[in-house]
């Protein structure tokens, strides 16, 4: 490398120095962590020892550890890849052929469930699906006695509530990639007597799959991280029927002091977090060339 | 040149960076000395705070050039448990003297959090006022004293005497047995199948509330308990367990109890006290002796009707077994971290903090049961509520949880258990062998024996 390459790389260097700072240095203690029994209490918070892979191990033979695991990608797939990512499309799509007012107004109250801050989203969610919720007092004006969702669907009362939340994200990603396609192709397609269907499914899709694929990735690891919408809608129960892996790590550092098992769970969703990541990186360099 | 001066001045931004983050953590020069005090604070638990903020106008006048910086946590037990934990991780953070969960002092004093009080107290002349009993709450497993009680609990069958009285139960009431308490709420429901007869906490969102008010009042009252102290091993397999479990499905199946999605709010606590007994809709709970701390004036639920609509009652054993009753105590005490900078000072605060007249102030403010025996004889002590005697006595037939390092992640798995079986995911026979499984996995079987 020339020097005056070198030197070019200079003004990044605080930025890379300030992730390496907030960024790897967590991540790298919370890694190396995850071969400790570090505790919050007890004699392993004075002296963590190396336990090696125990944690890991622990985690074939703990019983709810599958369950969030699966959990975790119910949630991911239901409320991320299909909800918001398709809801964000459609609402996209119909924007664009929308007037300016009514636009505007679904634009308005879609974004504004996304610029609440995530705690009083999650408040907003909770009031709803509770017992005495918004929800129940609007069924009961039609005479249905509502149930506790919180209690009796805990998953799809999270699910929707993430989906609420994100989908103002999806379409505004969308919007501007829509923007972008350009009018003359379209046009030519319909010249040609392709359906609408067939425009969106042969010109325009392909034209903004790079788009996709951003989306797609940065929605992915967004909704991986959630915790809390969960942990004030449903706090992971009722017997950990929402436990997603970012509450069982937090159950298990916090709530039960055991910080190398739950910087363990820890570790792990990150990895699932960096193989969703991988993909979405092949696809988009698959997008570009 | 313009390129060296560009490059120049990106290296002054990051020297200025690097340099304003290590000025910003430098600690600033210390001229007068602090001493810094956690405990916890809620919008129901104003009363230690009180009496902080006079023990720190008594301190602050009676030492020139110290200040005490009062650090109240806003957060449930479970919580505050966790974020005091936190800030002792580093000796940045780490409190000089703080409020701490008696069954937490043990493993605290394994993690290297407490400071041995054995030298400071033998030069103290209050420390012979506190009763013996008490002072083991602030026992390590070494057998020096790392901690001062503040103040301790039992408890008890809560009722609303009017609610059983419509049902036609003689008051005043006393089960003698389970049964006697099914047939109550079973009595109170078929008068009015609107009240909540009878409420036991269970699942792990009222968390040690569920054990320390519920499960463990069954489960000590079969003969069996959770750890035998003379073997150092957890139970397991007991008929007792599997018992008491069977008996919170039957108040949950009979809908004699809360829902369980009541249960499994974290605030049903909350409704409790402040809807459910001041409105006569729910006949009875297993509750604190710090229940009228929340009734009487300044308390969270004000209810001036509670010394005579309330009435309190022994938790029975299974079959009437001796004692006849049984009940369960925990308590807090006051702690000097083993990081502080000023021990000394720290510990002179702590003794402002528990004197006589701090003492008294807290006790009756937040219904403790008194540890000093010259608050126990203080007359404001014993007029503070009228049930002060009645759940005093009951110390004659409590039991502690076990202080160990592992009992915080035992009690979770005896929540979990609760939780499953009240809402119908287990069997009590299923759960228990669950639990027994979880118990096995987290101490290991040698730390592990059958009964």
């Amino acid at each position: 490398m020339s020097l005056r390459r070198r030197l070019r790389l200079l003004p990044v260097v605080p930025s890379i120095l300030l992730l390496a700072l907030f960024m790897v240095a967590p991540v790298a203690w919370s890694f190396y962590a995850s071969f400790t029994n570090a505790a919050l209490s007890g004699k392993a918070a004075l002296n963590p020892q190396w336990v090696g892979l125990d944690n890991y191990a622990r985690m074939l033979t703990d019983s709810v550890f599958p369950l969030s695991a699966w959990l975790t990608v119910v949630f991911v797939a239901v409320s991320a890849i299909l909800g918001q990512n398709a809801l964000g499309l459609v609402i996209a799509l119909l924007m664009t052929r929308s007037g300016g007012a009514l636009g505007s107004l679904v634009g308005t109250a879609v974004v504004a469930s996304w610029i609440l801050p995530e705690i009083v989203a999650a408040f907003a969610a909770y009031a709803y699906f509770s017992q005495d919720g918004t929800l129940n007092q609007l069924l009961g004006m039609f005479g249905v006695q509502g149930t506790n969702w919180l209690y009796a669907f805990p998953m799809a009362a999270i699910v929707l509530a993430n989906i609420w939340r994100g989908t103002a994200f999806s379409m505004l990603v969308y919007r501007a990639a829509l923007s972008q396609v350009p009018r003359d192709i379209s046009e030519a397609a319909l010249m040609d007597g392709a359906r609408g269907w067939q425009r969106l499914a042969f010109i325009t899709l392909p034209i903004i799959r790079g788009s996709i694929a951003t989306n797609l990735m940065l929605i992915t690891l967004q909704t991986l991280a959630v915790f809390t919408l969960i942990w004030v809608m449903t706090a992971g129960g009722p017997s950990n029927a929402s436990t997603t892996l970012p509450v069982l790590a937090y159950q298990e550092a916090f709530k039960l002091g055991d910080i190398g098992y739950g910087t363990a769970i820890a570790s792990v969703l990150i990895l699932i977090g960096m193989v969703f990541g991988a993909v979405y990186v092949r696809l988009i360099r698959g997008a570009k060339s | 040149m313009r390129r060296p001066v560009r490059i120049g001045a990106a290296l002054l931004g990051v020297v200025g960076l690097l340099a304003s983050a290590a000025c910003s953590a430098q600690p600033q020069a210390i001229t007068k000395q602090t001493i810094k005090i956690v405990y916890q604070k809620t919008d129901s638990f104003t009363a230690l705070d009180k009496v902080f903020q006079d023990a720190k106008q008594e301190f602050e006048a009676a030492n020139a050039g110290v200040t005490v910086d009062l650090e109240p946590i806003q957060a449930n037990d479970d919580d505050y448990g966790t974020k005091l934990a936190l800030a002792q991780r580093s000796p940045d953070t780490a409190p000089d003297v703080f409020y701490e969960d008696t069954f937490k002092v043990r493993s605290d004093v394994d993690a290297g959090y407490l400071l041995k009080l054995d030298s400071k107290l033998a030069a103290w002349d209050e420390w012979s006022k506190f009763n013996e009993g008490a002072k083991a709450a602030g026992r390590g497993d070494d057998g020096s004293i790392y901690a001062v009680p503040l103040g301790t609990d039992t408890r008890a069958i809560w009722y609303n005497k009017t609610v059983l009285q419509k049902a036609g139960i003689p008051l005043p009431w006393q089960p003698k047995t389970w049964d006697d308490i099914l047939a109550a709420a079973r009595k109170m429901k078929a008068t009015d199948p609107s009240v909540i007869p009878f409420s036991m906490y269970a699942g792990k969102a009222t968390g040690e509330g569920t054990v320390m008010q519920s499960f463990y009042e069954l489960l000590y009252g079969t003969g069996s308990s959770l750890y035998s102290e003379n073997d150092k091993k957890w139970v397991v397999g007991s008929k007792g367990f599997t018992d008491s479990l069977q008996f919170l499905k039957t108040l949950y199946d009979e809908k004699l109890s809360v829902t369980p999605a009541d249960a499994l709010d974290s605030n049903v606590w909350k409704k409790v006290f402040g809807q459910w007994l001041p409105q006569g809709k729910m006949g009875a709970t297993v509750e604190g002796s710090y229940a009228p701390s929340f009734w009487q004036k300044g308390g969270s639920y004000e209810w001036a009707g509670y010394a005579q609509d309330m009435g309190v009652a022994q938790f029975p054993t299974q079959f009437g077994q001796d004692p006849g009753g049984v009940s369960m105590s925990g308590g807090w005490t006051l702690a000097v971290g083993a990081k502080t900078k000023s021990p000394d000072l720290a510990f002179k605060f702590l003794t402002t903090a528990v004197n006589k007249k701090n003492a008294l102030a807290f006790d009756v403010n937040n219904s403790q049961i008194a540890v000093r025996t010259d608050v126990a004889s203080d007359p404001g002590y014993q007029a503070a509520n009228p049930f002060v005697k009645d759940v005093s006595s009951l110390v004659g037939v409590t039991h502690y949880r076990p202080a160990t390092a592992d009992y915080p992640t035992i009690s979770l798995a005896v929540q979990q258990a609760t939780e499953a079986v009240i809402t119908g995911k287990q069997s009590p026979a299923e759960a228990a062998a669950e639990y027994d499984a979880s118990v096995k996995k987290l101490v290991g079987d040698a730390k592990v024996m059958q009964k």
